[in-house]
């Protein structure tokens, strides 16, 4: 990918800057502008309301016209503040959200950055969201804000448990880190991702894994919900008891960075789920372009096949958040500590054992 | 150990028939009523705003008389013999000119009582019922037709009709008092029948 953005523009540097900013621009902005008016869309249906209807035809302008008057709005700092902190806080939640999107394949020809310990990179990085959160929570000099803080600290460093030890499963049963592979091994037809057995098993071991998988899809799937702070896992932002959580003191673009943060966390812990579990850009159904011969369009199919799965996923997050009710912060932890943990460390053992035979 | 793994199962078992339970919603109507497009029937006899036919009013005060909060104010005069003031439609001839018939809106407290007394049904309850404003002073709705400088007119017109008719009675009274001084009477009785 970097050697055609290096031909285009001639500089290499200049390519790579391009190369590391294309999803943000390309993919980010417009899926989080999508992403929170199909939100408001999916819990209006679900409540039998219409949700935002007048700015353009079924409100699909809407967000563009929240954004903009969140542009236009005042920039409050509390004289209380920490000043440096709270105006750092906000950059620090999305660059930990935005580099995770580094490592994530969206096509076989576009992948950020192809390191070997891909995913052990997204688990690392993605915990910068952690200390931003923490930053602005400490920094608005607020109690709301700081109990926020320190209930999303200890939400998301207790789910990186269960998370680490799915993607350990993971890691043992396709024996790689890199995200790309692990991709490259689910090709071809559906019943060779992972979530079915995967391909690396063979006949009868393939069927002995399909529930264990699912399992560990399960487990994966609600923690990474916890991870990135949605219903029915938000207690740091709960607004009936902590007014915002840790972004009560933030307005306007601040504000809106978090809000950015949140969505493009959103599709990026579903791009872990599509990679690890249901074959990354890989088709389900074979490609077009193979049967067409057409071999520059196989790479415009993963895209789309990526793309589509991630949004099925944040959609699927959307379902639950307007199906659940929030947890207690004790039974956010029982789920985390006495639930999800035996059962992703039972899970990793038996999945040991069924690879071995 | 047995109930560890049940409630892991109805944990997981609830929150999919609760997914099923929002999905189905997903493609149940929606029951907004997109309301400035769209507007739900009022009722029948729904109270809102006040209208007053003007053509038809009389000007008999009963609804200023009737309205419980003194929102309705009118000001009539009377039309002279020679004044055409038309009829209304069901047939009465109008003998006053209503110069004023002001309804202070905002104070209207809806009870439709000024509606009952009124003999030509001239004011009634539409079923307008957005007429906000930005100030009070607008919200004062004026019904009469007839411009200032007119009411100016029908007044004057008044007070000279009752002055002339003021002062052809004072001449007749002069007349009569100089007739009776001229030939003082004689007999009360006798004086009545001619006046007849």
């Amino acid at each position: 990918m970097y050697d055609i953005l290096t031909n285009i523009f001639g500089n290499q540097i200049v390519a790579y800057i391009i190369g590391a900013a294309l999803p943000l621009f390309v993919w980010i902005l417009p899926f989080v502008l999508f992403a929170v008016l199909g939100e408001r869309k999916v819990s209006a249906h679900m409540q039998d309301r219409l949700g935002p209807m007048r700015v353009g035809y079924h409100g699909i302008l809407q967000t563009v016209a929240d954004l903009l008057k969140l542009l236009q709005k005042e920039d409050i700092v509390t004289p209380a503040a920490d000043r440096k902190l709270f105006n750092l806080a906000p950059y620090i939640v999305f660059l930990g959200s935005y580099a995770a999107f580094a490592a994530i394949p969206f096509s076989s020809i576009y992948i950020g950055s192809g390191i070997e310990v891909g995913i052990f990179y997204i688990l690392a990085v993605s915990s910068f969201v952690v200390v931003g959160i923490l930053m602005g929570g400490w920094a608005s000099d607020n109690k709301y804000s700081l109990l926020g803080a320190m209930r999303s600290a200890a939400q998301i460093v207790s789910y990186e448990i269960p998370t680490a030890i799915v993607v350990l499963t993971l890691v043992m049963l396709t024996g790689t880190l890199n995200l790309n592979t692990i991709s490259q091994q689910q090709t071809a037809y559906f019943w060779n991702w992972n979530i079915l057995g995967g391909a690396a098993g063979s006949g009868i071991t393939q069927i002995l894994l399909i529930p264990f998988m699912v399992i560990a899809f399960v487990i994966l799937f609600i923690s990474t919900l916890a991870e990135v702070n949605r219903t029915p896992f938000d207690i740091p932002e709960a607004e009936s008891e902590l007014v915002a959580g840790f972004h009560t003191e933030y307005s306007g673009m601040k504000f809106a960075m978090f809000f950015l943060s949140e969505y493009a966390n959103m599709f990026a812990v579903s791009a872990i789920v599509v990679t690890l579990f249901f074959g990354g850009y890989q088709s389900p159904f074979g490609y077009l372009g193979n049967s067409l011969g057409i071999p520059w369009l196989i790479p415009v199919e993963q895209l789309f096949w990526f793309l589509a799965k991630g949004v099925f996923f944040v959609f699927v997050q959307m379902w639950l958040r307007w199906t659940l009710p929030r947890l207690r912060v004790d039974q956010l932890m029982t789920v985390c500590w006495k639930y999800l943990i035996p059962y992703a460390v039972f899970n990793l053992l038996i999945v040991g054992i069924i690879s071995l035979l | 150990m047995k109930k560890y793994l049940k409630n892991t199962w109805d944990g997981i078992w609830t929150v999919l028939i609760g997914m099923k339970v929002t999905f189905k919603h997903l493609f149940v109507p929606a029951v907004t009523i997109q309301y400035p497009d769209v507007k739900l029937p009022l009722p029948e006899r729904a109270r809102n705003r006040l209208y007053v036919n003007i053509d038809d009013c009389i000007g008999c005060l009963q609804c200023e008389r009737a309205c419980p909060v003194d929102c309705i104010h009118i000001d009539t005069v009377k039309g002279l013999p020679t004044d055409d003031l038309g009829t209304t439609s069901n047939g009465k001839k109008k003998a006053l000119w209503v110069t004023k018939f002001e309804i202070d809106i905002a104070k209207c407290c809806y009870c439709s009582l000024c509606v009952y007394p009124c003999p030509t049904e001239c004011i009634y309850m539409t079923d307008v019922y957005e007429f906000s404003e930005y100030k009070r002073q607008d919200l004062i709705y004026n019904f009469s037709t007839l411009t200032p400088n007119e009411v100016e007119q029908k007044k004057i017109n008044y007070e000279k009709f009752m002055a002339e008719k003021a002062a052809a009675k004072a001449k007749a009274a002069a007349e009569k008092a100089a007739a009776a001084k001229a030939k003082p009477p004689v007999d009360p009785n006798k004086n009545n029948q001619k006046s007849e």
